[in-house]
C-alpha cells in the first residue's frame, strides 16, 4: 500500500436546494474539487460517489453513470451504500483503489437531493437503514431508534437531558462561520429544551435536519501528491458493522462498529486516539455524538455526558469536535455528509478552515450508518506516512 | 380622472374558533402554534354561509360607500378558490342580488390566495380601457384545511370587494404580476381539502413571488419600499407578511393595521384585500398604501395606491373592517366540525 493523499476538495452549500437536481449538485461540487486540486478533468482515473437514497428521492438511480457522464469522466464509476455511511464508503474504496496502485488519481463524491419529497416520505425512506422487517415495519423511525439510545443512557448513567442539549449548542455555535452550513445561528440549552419534541427525550434541536448537498474531494497517489500545493495525507481507514437492528445487539449505549472501524484506522495511522487534535463525529441525533466520544476512547463508557458539560469538545477544549457545525448545524444530505466530514477535516490541516485551530496535525472522522451497523473511520495527517 | 377604488366593502363571518380549541382535539402545544404562526383564532362560517354570501355582503358595503346603484356595475370578477359549484358561477348570482344583472360581464376567477386582486387588475383594465364605468372585484374563500392539518388552525373564512371606477376614495397608481410555474399548494378536482408541499410554500414560493412582486412593482413606480405609508401582504400566517416586510426594511408599525389575519385567520382569496379595507379605514388623504398579494401556483400581485380626499365623505357609509373582526362568537370544536361539514357518512 501507498501513500495517498487529498489534493482537492469543493462542495455546495448544505441546505434548500429547491432550484438544484441531483445532478446539479454532483456537477458544482465536483468541479469544484477539481478546480481545487489544480488538475483537470482528464487527469481523474476513478470516480466513487457515495448516496444513499437517490431512487426515492429523486427517482435516479445508477449514479455512478450520472456523475461519471455529468461531470465528463469517462472512467470506471462505481456507487456506494452504507445509509448515512455512504459517503465515507466511497471515501474508503478510493483510498483503497489509489493506494493498491491500481489507479494514481481518483474523485469522491457524496450527494443526496432530499427536499424533492415531502417530510413524511424523507423519514420513511430514511427508516430503511434501519432493519424494514424489524424496526421499520413497526413504526420505528430514526429519531425513535436514537431516542430508546438516548433513554438507555440517560437511565443507565444518569446522562441529563441537558448534556443532550450542550452537544446541539456546541454544533450551532460552530456552524455560525460556516457559509456551507444550512443554520448558522446560535443555540441556547433552553432553546434545545423548548423545542418541539420528536421522538421523546428527543427533541427538534437533537435531530439534524433534512438537506440538499454535495461535497467531493480528489486524491492521489504519494508520487503524484507530493507535487501538490496542499496534500494532506490519509493515514489510516477502518470499518466496522453490527447488527442491522437495534434490539439485536448486546448494548444499546454503545457501537461495535465504531470501535471496530476506530482501531483499525488508528492501526494504520499508527497513531494514538489521544494525538488527535479534532474529530468530526456523527451527530445525526445529539445522542450519537456522546456515545461516539465514549466508543473512539475519549471518555469512559457513560461519561460521554459529563466530558461535554465540562467544555471538552469546545472549540478551545480537550478535543474540538465538529469545528464546522457538524450534521446539526451544518446539515446532513445523508450520502453527501461522510465526504463533507473528511473536507472539513482536510480545511482543518491544511490552514484554511472557517473556524481555524492552531496548526493541526492529526484529524479524523467518524461516519455512522444506520442506528450503528455500519461505521467507517479514516484518519488524516499534515505529514505524510513514514 | 384617475382610476381607482371608488368604495370597498368587507365582510368576516362571526363565529370564531380558538387555536387552544382545535389544538386540544389533536394534542397539539397551542402556545407553540400560536407563536409560530402569530395566529390566535380564526373566522367560521355559518353552516349557510359561502363564498357568495360573503361576496354579497362585501359587495353591498362597497356599493354604500361608492354611493352608486349596483345597476351602474359593468363587470364583476370574484376570485375564489371555494366557488360553491363547480360549473355554475358565483358571479351571477352576487351580481342579481346587488342588481347589477343583465347588462354586466361575469366570470368567476380562480388562483389560490390572489384571485381577488387579479378581478381588482382586470376591472381597473376595463375601466381605464373605456369599455365600463364601474367594475365590481371581489376576493372571498371559506377555505378547507384537513382536519389535523397545519393549515386547520389558519384556513378561515372572509371576503372584501372592491368598486373600481374613476373619481376613486383611493387611486390605483400602478400594478403588476410576478408569475412562475410553482406547485407549492393545489387542491385537484374533487377533492375536499387542498394539498401542499410543506417548507416548499415559504422561500420559493411565497417569498419569492411576494418580493419579486413588490420589487418589480418598485422598479417600475421608481418608488422606494419606504416611500409608503401602510402595507397589506398576503397572511397566509401572521409571521410570513412579517418577515417579508422586515426583508423589504418596511417598519413592522406599516404592517400591524392591516394584520388582522391574528384575529380572523387566513381567509385566502379575501386576505390581502380585507387586510386593505382594514388600511382603507383609517388612512389619511395623501397616503400611500403598498399591496401585494400572494397565490400558490403561483404568484404575486402588487400595488401602489394613494388614498384621495374622498376617503373621508365615504368611508363611513358602511361598517368597518374592525368591526366585523371584533364582532365575534366562539364555537367549540365540535360545532366547528358540523358547521363546516368535515362530519361524512
Amino acid at each position: 500500500m501507498r501513500n495517498v493523499a487529498v489534493v482537492g476538495v469543493g462542495q455546495t452549500k448544505f441546505g434548500e436546494h429547491w432550484d438544484k437536481s441531483i445532478r446539479d449538485m454532483i456537477i458544482e461540487a465536483g468541479l469544484a474539487a477539481v478546480r481545487d486540486a489544480k488538475i483537470e478533468r482528464g487527469d481523474v482515473q476513478s470516480l466513487f460517489i457515495g448516496c444513499m437514497s437517490s431512487g426515492r428521492y429523486a427517482g435516479q438511480e445508477h449514479l455512478g453513470a450520472l456523475a461519471a457522464d455529468s461531470l465528463g469522466m469517462r472512467v470506471p464509476a462505481t456507487r456506494f451504500e452504507g445509509a448515512c455511511a455512504s459517503g465515507s464508503l466511497a471515501f474508503r474504496n478510493a483510498y483503497v483503489d489509489v493506494a493498491s496502485g491500481r489507479h494514481d488519481c481518483a474523485i469522491v463524491i457524496g450527494a443526496e437531493k432530499m427536499t424533492d419529497v415531502k417530510g413524511p416520505e424523507a423519514i420513511t425512506s430514511l427508516a430503511a437503514a434501519g432493519d424494514q422487517e424489524w424496526e421499520a415495519a413497526i413504526g420505528l423511525t430514526f429519531a425513535g431508534l436514537y431516542a430508546l439510545m438516548a433513554r438507555k443512557h440517560m437511565n443507565d448513567f444518569g446522562t441529563t437531558r441537558e448534556q443532550l442539549a450542550m452537544v446541539s449548542v456546541n454544533n450551532h455555535k460552530n456552524g455560525v462561520a460556516n457559509k456551507n452550513a444550512q443554520f448558522r445561528m446560535p443555540i441556547s440549552v433552553d432553546d434545545v429544551l423548548k423545542s418541539s419534541i420528536v421522538a421523546d427525550p428527543l427533541r427538534l434541536l437533537d435531530c439534524s435536519p433534512i438537506t440538499d448537498g454535495a461535497a467531493a474531494l480528489v486524491i492521489m497517489s504519494e508520487n503524484l501528491a507530493k507535487k501538490a500545493a496542499n496534500p494532506v495525507w490519509i493515514l489510516g481507514s477502518g470499518q466496522g458493522s453490527d447488527t442491522i437492528a437495534l434490539h439485536d445487539r448486546a448494548s444499546f449505549t454503545e457501537m461495535a462498529a465504531t470501535r471496530t472501524a476506530a482501531k483499525e484506522a488508528l492501526s494504520e495511522a499508527k497513531i494514538n486516539i489521544n494525538d488527535l487534535n479534532m474529530i468530526e463525529v456523527h451527530d445525526c441525533f445529539s445522542i450519537n455524538e456522546i456515545i461516539a466520544l465514549e466508543d473512539l476512547g475519549f471518555c469512559e463508557k457513560g461519561k460521554g455526558g459529563r466530558f461535554v458539560e465540562d467544555g471538552n469538545i469546545d472549540i478551545n477544549g480537550k478535543i474540538p469536535v465538529n469545528t464546522t457545525g457538524g450534521l446539526k448545524a451544518g446539515g446532513h444530505p445523508v450520502g453527501a455528509t461522510g465526504v463533507r466530514q473528511a473536507i472539513d477535516i482536510v480545511r482543518q490541516l491544511r490552514g484554511d478552515s472557517c473556524n481555524q485551530l492552531k496548526n493541526p496535525l492529526y484529524g479524523m472522522n467518524l461516519n455512522v450508518g444506520g442506528s450503528g451497523a455500519t461505521a467507517v473511520v479514516n484518519i488524516f495527517g499534515r505529514e505524510m506516512k513514514q | 380622472m384617475n382610476v381607482g377604488i371608488v368604495g370597498y366593502g368587507a365582510y368576516v363571518p362571526r363565529f370564531r374558533i380558538k387555536v387552544e380549541e382545535i389544538a386540544k382535539v389533536w394534542n397539539g402545544n397551542a402556545q407553540a402554534i400560536k407563536e409560530g404562526l402569530f395566529v390566535e383564532e380564526k373566522s367560521v362560517p355559518d353552516g349557510d354561509e359561502d363564498t357568495i354570501t360573503i361576496s354579497v355582503e362585501a359587495a353591498r358595503n362597497a356599493l354604500a360607500r361608492a354611493g352608486i346603484p349596483g345597476s351602474k356595475i359593468g363587470a364583476l370578477y370574484i376570485g375564489s378558490e371555494s366557488h360553491p359549484y363547480a360549473v355554475k358561477p358565483s358571479g351571477t348570482v352576487v351580481a342579481e342580488a346587488i342588481g347589477a344583472v343583465p347588462n354586466v360581464m361575469v366570470a368567476d376567477f380562480e388562483f389560490a390566495c390572489k384571485a381577488g386582486t387579479a378581478a381588482m387588475q382586470v376591472c381597473s383594465a376595463l375601466v381605464r380601457a373605456g369599455d365600463i364605468e364601474y367594475g365590481m372585484a371581489i376576493g372571498a374563500d371559506t377555505s378547507q384545511g384537513r382536519p389535523g392539518d397545519a393549515l386547520e388552525y389558519t384556513a378561515s373564512a372572509g371576503g372584501a370587494a372592491f368598486v373600481i371606477g374613476r373619481d376613486p376614495l383611493a387611486t390605483i397608481d400602478a400594478t403588476c404580476s410576478f408569475t412562475t410555474d410553482t406547485p407549492d399548494f393545489w387542491r385537484r378536482e374533487g377533492r375536499d381539502y387542498p394539498s401542499h408541499g410543506a417548507r416548499f410554500t415559504g422561500e420559493p414560493a411565497y417569498f419569492t413571488h411576494l418580493l419579486g412582486a413588490v420589487n418589480m412593482l418598485l422598479e417600475k413606480t421608481k418608488m422606494s419600499a419606504k416611500d409608503f405609508d401602510y402595507v397589506a401582504f398576503h397572511t397566509p400566517n401572521g409571521k410570513f407578511p412579517l418577515r417579508a416586510a422586515k426583508m423589504l426594511g418596511i417598519d413592522k408599525e406599516k404592517l400591524m393595521p392591516g394584520l388582522i389575519v391574528t384575529k380572523i385567520g387566513n381567509t385566502y382569496s379575501g386576505a390581502s384585500p380585507l387586510a386593505l379595507t382594514a388600511l382603507l379605514d383609517i388612512a389619511k388623504p395623501g397616503q400611500k398604501i403598498l399591496m401585494c398579494s400572494y397565490g400558490s401556483g403561483a404568484g404575486g400581485d402588487a400595488f401602489a395606491l394613494t388614498v384621495t380626499d374622498r376617503i373621508e365623505e365615504r368611508r363611513n357609509k358602511a361598517p368597518s373592517t374592525m368591526s366585523y373582526v371584533n364582532k365575534k362568537h366562539y364555537v367549540d370544536y365540535g360545532t366547528y366540525v358540523k358547521l363546516r361539514r368535515k362530519l361524512k357518512e
